[in-house]
């Protein structure tokens, strides 16, 4: 039985907000399938009773000073802009 | 000898006693990338013009007297996910093609006070993707061993570029083994230094929770000073360390007598080839020579880390990558009409296969349904693989086992299947997993290709990874070995 089906990827595909053509998605279907596949060797672990490391140091609320600081000048968040108008990111349109 | 086989403390003797400028090290240097970089192709972006001028100001510096930095008019190659203020960068992904950043990662800030020269951007697999360089969206790296193998990844080029003599020394960027694979690969040292030690702020991010900045270099004494000019705690990335940084150069004792080391059979068992357990041995043996003591131990959860590392590293990833979007920086599709189809479209043409692969992947483990199967589940066995880790350390004073299961291999050889060429990182991704520092030293060659030998420490204990490295060094001629090119 396979783990992964070709719509489950075309609809992954979407949340990543990548395109995908047919060939693509069937392609990506038998890899990821293989990889999920190998992965599910996890299940051979009993892990009820462990706790999930979400990080390696034991860092726990880092705060600092809410102090008025510089920030990034227009012009320069502006340069690598692919597309600009009066000092603001220019889009497609959003409504249709 | 040329002048850029000499360490960096005999570079400074030479500069001390004026018989070397800056400028003539940093000559020397082009002229070497001009001579075999057409082989090798390390080198994304030269940063030529500026390396000169900064090269005249240093040797200014040199003539009145002024304070120098720990670094001194030492070049250095910078790979390409770590951002240099003007200097193009661009994770080797046409994403990024024309990216200049407005600012320099905190490494980047650091060497610049350490009066170092920033050569150029080394090549790398894309956003760090990858075990062979071959995942670069511009061109592969060659190893300079062999210029018909791969270098490893995904650091290949700051190990290939320091391996064929281009730079003294390099930064890469390690999330599951991206240092010490491509430095055993090439004959280099490479530190992959304590999650936390180094700052992430300005490294572009794959999976934030096992990337770390390290150096690469050729010699284990160089390492330090790189490794001095760059660790400590940063106010910009939260997840830095708050720890005293020790004088990693007063490590250096070349003392082993009593240390006690852990070989987990884990590491020499199936799939492992033969001439990388020889060289392992014997490295075992002349640290026994020196004093030191070693037993069989086990990592069993070992087997687990492969699975553990791809599910954990690609839903950061697919979160981390979620910022190329076409919309403040980087490559915009002018294929789309509306903006959904605009994010789509710049992404698909933007990224390369195995950046896609990681993200589509990443997205999979963390949507609904399948959290808990997959990501939390890996959560769950990357907290018994760390246990491991805490265990053995208990007892012994560091962990050696080989860098890779084998030396490298011809390009093209393991581009099929997406999980051979995963299967190249198994004895570094618990490492990263853990937190732990670990380093790869040259221990000698298999069949002409360099091996490398793995030596694992406790948290932010990387003075004695040093201690044992150098130690082995100076009881070794290995990293004086150079490629022919």
């Amino acid at each position: 039985m396979s783990r992964i089906s070709k719509d489950q990827v075309k609809h992954v595909a979407h949340l990543a907000r990548l395109a995908v053509t047919e060939e693509e998605a069937e392609l990506l279907t038998e890899q990821l399938d293989k990889i999920i596949g190998f992965a599910e060797e996890l299940n051979e672990l009993d892990t009820d009773n462990v706790e999930p490391t979400t990080h390696v140091l034991e860092l726990k609320n880092i705060l600092r000073k809410d102090e008025v600081r510089n920030s990034v000048s227009v012009d320069e968040a502006m340069k690598n802009a692919p597309s600009e108008r009066d000092g603001q990111f220019k889009v497609p349109n959003i409504l249709e | 000898m040329s002048i850029l086989d000499k360490k960096i403390s005999e570079l400074h003797q030479l500069l001390h006693t004026k018989e070397l400028s800056v400028t003539d090290i940093v000559d020397a240097t082009f002229d070497r990338i001009h001579q075999v970089d057409g082989k090798v192709k390390a080198f994304l972006t030269l940063n030529e013009e500026y390396s000169r001028i900064k090269a005249k100001q240093l040797d200014e510096k040199l003539v009145s007297g002024a304070d120098r930095g720990l670094l001194f008019g030492m070049p250095i190659g910078i790979k390409d996910n770590i951002v240099t203020k003007g200097i193009r960068t661009t994770c080797a992904s046409r994403i990024l093609e024309n990216f200049e950043p407005i600012y320099d990662a905190t490494v980047v800030e650091r060497l610049n006070q350490a009066d170092t020269i920033t050569i150029g951007k080394l090549n790398m697999d894309e956003f760090a993707m990858g075990s062979s360089n071959e995942n670069s969206g511009f061109h592969p790296t060659h190893n300079p061993w062999d210029l018909s193998c791969v270098p490893g990844g995904s650091s290949g080029a700051s190990a290939a570029s320091v391996s064929a003599g281009e730079v003294l020394f390099s930064l890469g960027s390690d999330t599951g083994g991206s240092i010490r694979q491509p430095a055993a690969f090439c004959g280099v040292v490479g530190l992959k230094p304590t999650y936390g030690l180094v700052s992430r702020y300005g490294l572009v991010a794959f999976a934030s929770s096992l990337d770390q900045i390290g150096p690469v270099t050729r010699n284990v004494e160089d390492n330090a000073y790189l490794l001095q000019a760059i660790a400590g705690n940063d106010p910009m990335d939260s997840t830095s360390a708050k720890v005293d940084i020790p004088d990693y150069l007063a490590s250096f004792t070349g003392d082993v007598k009593g240390l006690k080391i852990a070989v987990p059979k884990e590491y020499l068992g199936e799939g492992v080839e033969p001439g990388v357990k020889e060289r392992v041995m014997e490295a075992l043996r002349i640290l026994e020579g020196l004093g030191a003591t070693w037993e069989e131990v086990s990592l069993p959860h070992s087997r687990y880390a492969l699975a553990t590392y791809y599910l954990l590293s690609s839903s950061e990833a697919s979160a981390n990558l979620s910022r190329f979007d076409g919309v403040r920086y980087g490559l915009r599709s002018d294929n789309s009409e509306n903006l959904i189809e605009m994010y789509k479209q710049s992404r698909s043409e933007g990224f390369g296969e195995e950046v896609k692969r990681r993200i589509m992947l990443g997205t999979f483990a963390l949507s609904s349904g399948y959290y808990d199967a997959y990501y939390k589940k890996a959560q769950k066995v990357r907290t018994l693989i760390k246990e491991d880790f805490t265990n053995i350390f208990e007892k012994y004073d560091v962990i050696i086992g080989p860098t890779t299961p084998s030396a490298s291999f011809k390009c093209g050889s393991m581009t099929k299947d997406p999980l051979t060429m995963y299967m190249n990182d198994i004895l570094t991704i618990p490492v990263n997993l853990a937190g732990v520092p670990a380093i790869s030293v040259p221990c000698g060659f298999s069949d002409g290709l360099p091996i490398g030998l793995q030596i694992i420490g406790k948290h932010f204990d990387e003075s004695t990874i040093y201690r044992v490295a150098h130690a082995f060094e100076q009881a070794t001629d290995h990293h004086t070995e150079k490629p022919k090119l």
